[in-house]
């Protein structure tokens, strides 16, 4: 017995998400074991038909089993006639198997125009004999019973269809039917045990149809015989958004997906969510793409996002997140590449005309079909009908880069736990298919910016904060890299500003106090800035000037001395040579008296010295 | 049982209308052997003269089954008189079969 049906509803609210994180995760698991057993199936394992519903054969392993009935019950209208008819159309005309949709209910012209709508030409199969369509009217009131009978005139039938185009698989919708029309439910249900035995005996791939009986699968206890598979369909209306959900029941001799997985119904027919892989092993690139805004790509190591990669873009309500997010789409339509915005709060024209007064012209992209917008109302349509719109969208175009803006308004049709997955899905499939992703978040309130309201920031390879920077009474715009895998990106804050020529990433300016200026205060600031520069400068002009005027002056203070000594020096070696002069002259006349006076010549150097040491003397002598 | 073996027992009748009946049956079981007799004796005793039997054998004719929209065997088939009218088993109740081709006592 479960107990947590008897907690109290909040408990059992959170356990339950606790339950279906778990099971989920199993599930993940289970499908990567699989794939790689997948590689060496073993001759004795269950062989699966693969129905080519998109979705379905991931949750299934491989499709339906095969050779086997399937019973699909659900209440009226949530698929079943049209789940059964995709099968059998898909394998007619994708895996080459014809089929033999037996119908119990609706005519073959009615389910030619009733499946028309959801692109299948029935009547085109049929002409190429791939599939018979046959009805079998059952009408209570034509009809009278005695005595002992058999339905082996059904079994005629559907051998006879059966054979007229190979078929490899059957349909019978609504066996049902029978229990209105024939009131001996003894023979009924004898005869529809071998029925379904006798389907397994012919290798037919079978999906039989039945409506959901309160409390039970089905109304009549058909799940009693077809016990190979049951996948239960349902269509619940929640918050007033109906959402249509599948969960495989059972399946013998294979694991599944045990979820409800919602799928949907559209013009290409059903589509089981989750549509893809459920694995984390895409393909990364290491190649960078540009951001369009020059002082952002320097903020994330210089060159820009990784390609492939998810970019989370949050902020408070008016901080430029769109705006941003054209800035990316315009760089990468200006590399060719397309584009797919999915706009959730404003039309495409209004997007437009928004970002050409930034100087963004997304006119002339979407003029050159590379870029496509897909505006909504998140309340058009449930959470998986969104998911299966981008999917479809994307599928389609083929864009490198797409941008959901903003991914917070999903939060109005769905819960916390809901949107996660979701987006976990999706952003699962743009890794694969590596295709860059923008997703921009709304935060409310500054005191827990850096919680994301749906919890994507795990998601989320860069993620960029937008904020208000509130100071001296004016709000201004901050921009900051709050992560970012896998990159040395830039851990200021930087301001940004939005001009008519796109956005600006203005130099970080801290003021005196250290603290980040912005705004009017930055342009303050650096106006008393430039005007101290200019009055020191020209304090240092005037200071060099006063130097050269020093420098002349006492260059010509030296050339004064210079002259002065040189006047001097010329003075003295005047003198210096006058002297020689008078000495020599003394000495001439010296000699002239000595000849006068008959003295000895000078013969030797002694004497001659002697003489020389008179001199003196006679220098005293002769001064006077 | 042939593929059609149609009755016409006695056709002395003009001015009275003709019941067209059509069994359908598959292959010869026990289950359509006895229907055809109950058939038999049931027009032999209400509409001697004024019937046709024809009868139809699924196995050797399967694409007519769907014409006269059977699935049970056997079943029987009032063609005319309007409207038609079908009748699933094997006929062993003589009262609900008479109801059932809605045969009005020939006094």
């Amino acid at each position: 017995m479960n107990l947590r049906q008897y907690l109290p509803s909040l408990d059992s609210q959170s356990h339950r998400s606790a339950d279906f994180i778990a099971q989920w995760i199993i599930t993940k698991i289970r499908f990567m074991t699989r794939a790689r057993n997948n590689a060496s199936i073993s001759p004795g394992m269950l062989r699966k038909a693969p129905t080519g519903i998109q979705g379905l054969d991931e949750i299934t392993g491989g499709g339906l089993p095969e050779g086997r009935p399937t019973l699909i019950c659900g209440s009226a209208g949530c698929g079943k006639t049209l789940f059964a008819t995709e099968f059998l159309v898909r394998g007619a005309v994708q895996f080459g198997e014809p089929g033999v949709f037996m119908s119990f209910e609706e005519s073959g012209e009615e389910l030619t125009t009733n499946v028309a709508s959801l692109g299948f030409d029935l009547k085109d199969i049929v002409a190429r004999k791939k599939l018979v369509l046959d009805q079998v009217r059952v009408e209570r009131s034509e009809i009278e019973e005695t005595g002992e009978y058999d339905l082996e005139a059904l079994f005629i039938r559907l051998a006879y269809a059966i054979d007229s185009v190979g078929a490899r698989r059957v349909v019978l919708d609504t066996l049902e039917s029978l229990f209105a029309a024939l009131p001996n439910e003894a023979i009924l249900r004898a005869e529809l045990r071998r029925l379904f035995g006798w389907l397994k005996d012919k290798g037919m791939t079978a999906i039989i149809t039945a409506e959901r009986g309160s409390g039970t699968l089905t109304r009549h206890g058909l799940e009693e015989y077809v016990s190979d598979c049951v996948i239960l369909l349902d269509h619940r209306v929640t918050d007033l958004i109906s959402t249509r959900r599948l969960r495989i029941v059972k399946y013998r001799g294979s694991t599944h997906g045990t979820n409800e997985y919602p799928f949907l119904i559209d013009e290409s027919g059903i589509s089981v969510l989750p549509i893809t892989s459920l694995g984390l092993n895409h393909k990364v690139s290491s190649e960078r793409v540009d951001t369009g805004i020059p002082g952002l790509n320097m903020m994330l190591g210089g060159e820009g996002f990784y390609r492939g990669s998810s970019i989370l873009m949050s902020g408070t309500a008016g901080t430029g997140k769109s705006s941003l997010a054209a800035h990316l789409v315009d760089a990468a339509c200006g590399r060719g590449e397309r584009c797919i915005y999915f706009a959730f709060e404003e039309s495409e024209q209004q997007i437009i005309r928004n970002m050409r007064s930034i100087g963004i012209d997304l006119g002339r992209w979407v003029h050159r079909r590379l870029l496509q917008f897909s505006a909504s109302r998140p309340s058009a349509f449930g959470l998986e009908m969104h998911l299966v719109n981008m999917h479809r969208h994307i599928r389609q175009f083929e864009p490198s880069f797409v941008i959901v803006d903003p991914v917070t308004s999903l939060l109005t049709i769905g819960t916390k736990m809901e949107i996660q997955l979701t987006l976990t899905r999706l952003i699962d499939f743009l890794k694969t298919n590596q295709i860059t992703s923008l997703f921009t978040s709304l935060t409310h309130g500054e005191t827990n910016l850096e919680l994301t309201e749906v919890g994507l920031s795990s998601l989320m390879d860069t993620w960029i904060l937008l904020r208000d920077i509130e100071t001296s009474r004016e709000r201004n715009r901050g921009l900051y890299v709050l992560k970012s895998r896998g990159m040395a990106h830039s851990n200021q804050i930087r301001e940004f500003r939005l001009t008519d020529k796109r956005a600006q990433l203005t130099d970080v300016y801290l003021g005196p106090a250290g603290g980040l200026l912005v705004g009017a205060a930055r342009l303050a600031q650096e106006a008393r800035e430039k005007a101290e520069k200019r009055a020191r400068s020209i304090e240092l002009e005037r200071k060099r000037r006063d130097l050269e005027r020093k420098r002349l002056a006492l260059e010509s203070q030296i050339a004064g001395l210079r002259s002065q000594f040189e006047l001097e020096t010329q003075e003295i070696s005047q003198l210096i040579a006058q002297e020689e002069t008078i000495d020599e002259s003394f000495n001439d006349e010296r000699t002239e008296m000595a000849l006068l006076r008959k003295q000895d010549a000078p013969q030797s150097g002694r004497k001659r010295s002697a003489n020389s040491r008179k001199v003196p003397g006679t220098d005293g002598r002769r001064s006077k | 049982m042939k593929k059609t073996k149609s009755k016409p027992t006695t056709k002395n009748s003009p001015d009275a209308e003709v019941w067209e009946l059509r069994l359908y049956v598959a292959g010869q079981t026990p289950k359509s052997i006895k229907a055809f007799a109950n058939l038999s004796r049931i027009c032999e005793e209400q509409l001697a003269g004024r019937y046709k039997i024809e009868v139809i054998d699924l196995l050797e004719n399967p694409q007519l089954a769907s014409g006269d929209q059977i699935f049970a065997i056997p079943t029987l088939v009032r063609t005319t008189p309007a409207p038609i009218r079908k009748i699933i088993g094997d006929l062993s109740n003589t009262e609900r079969t008479l109801v059932g081709l809605d045969v009005r006592k020939v006094s």
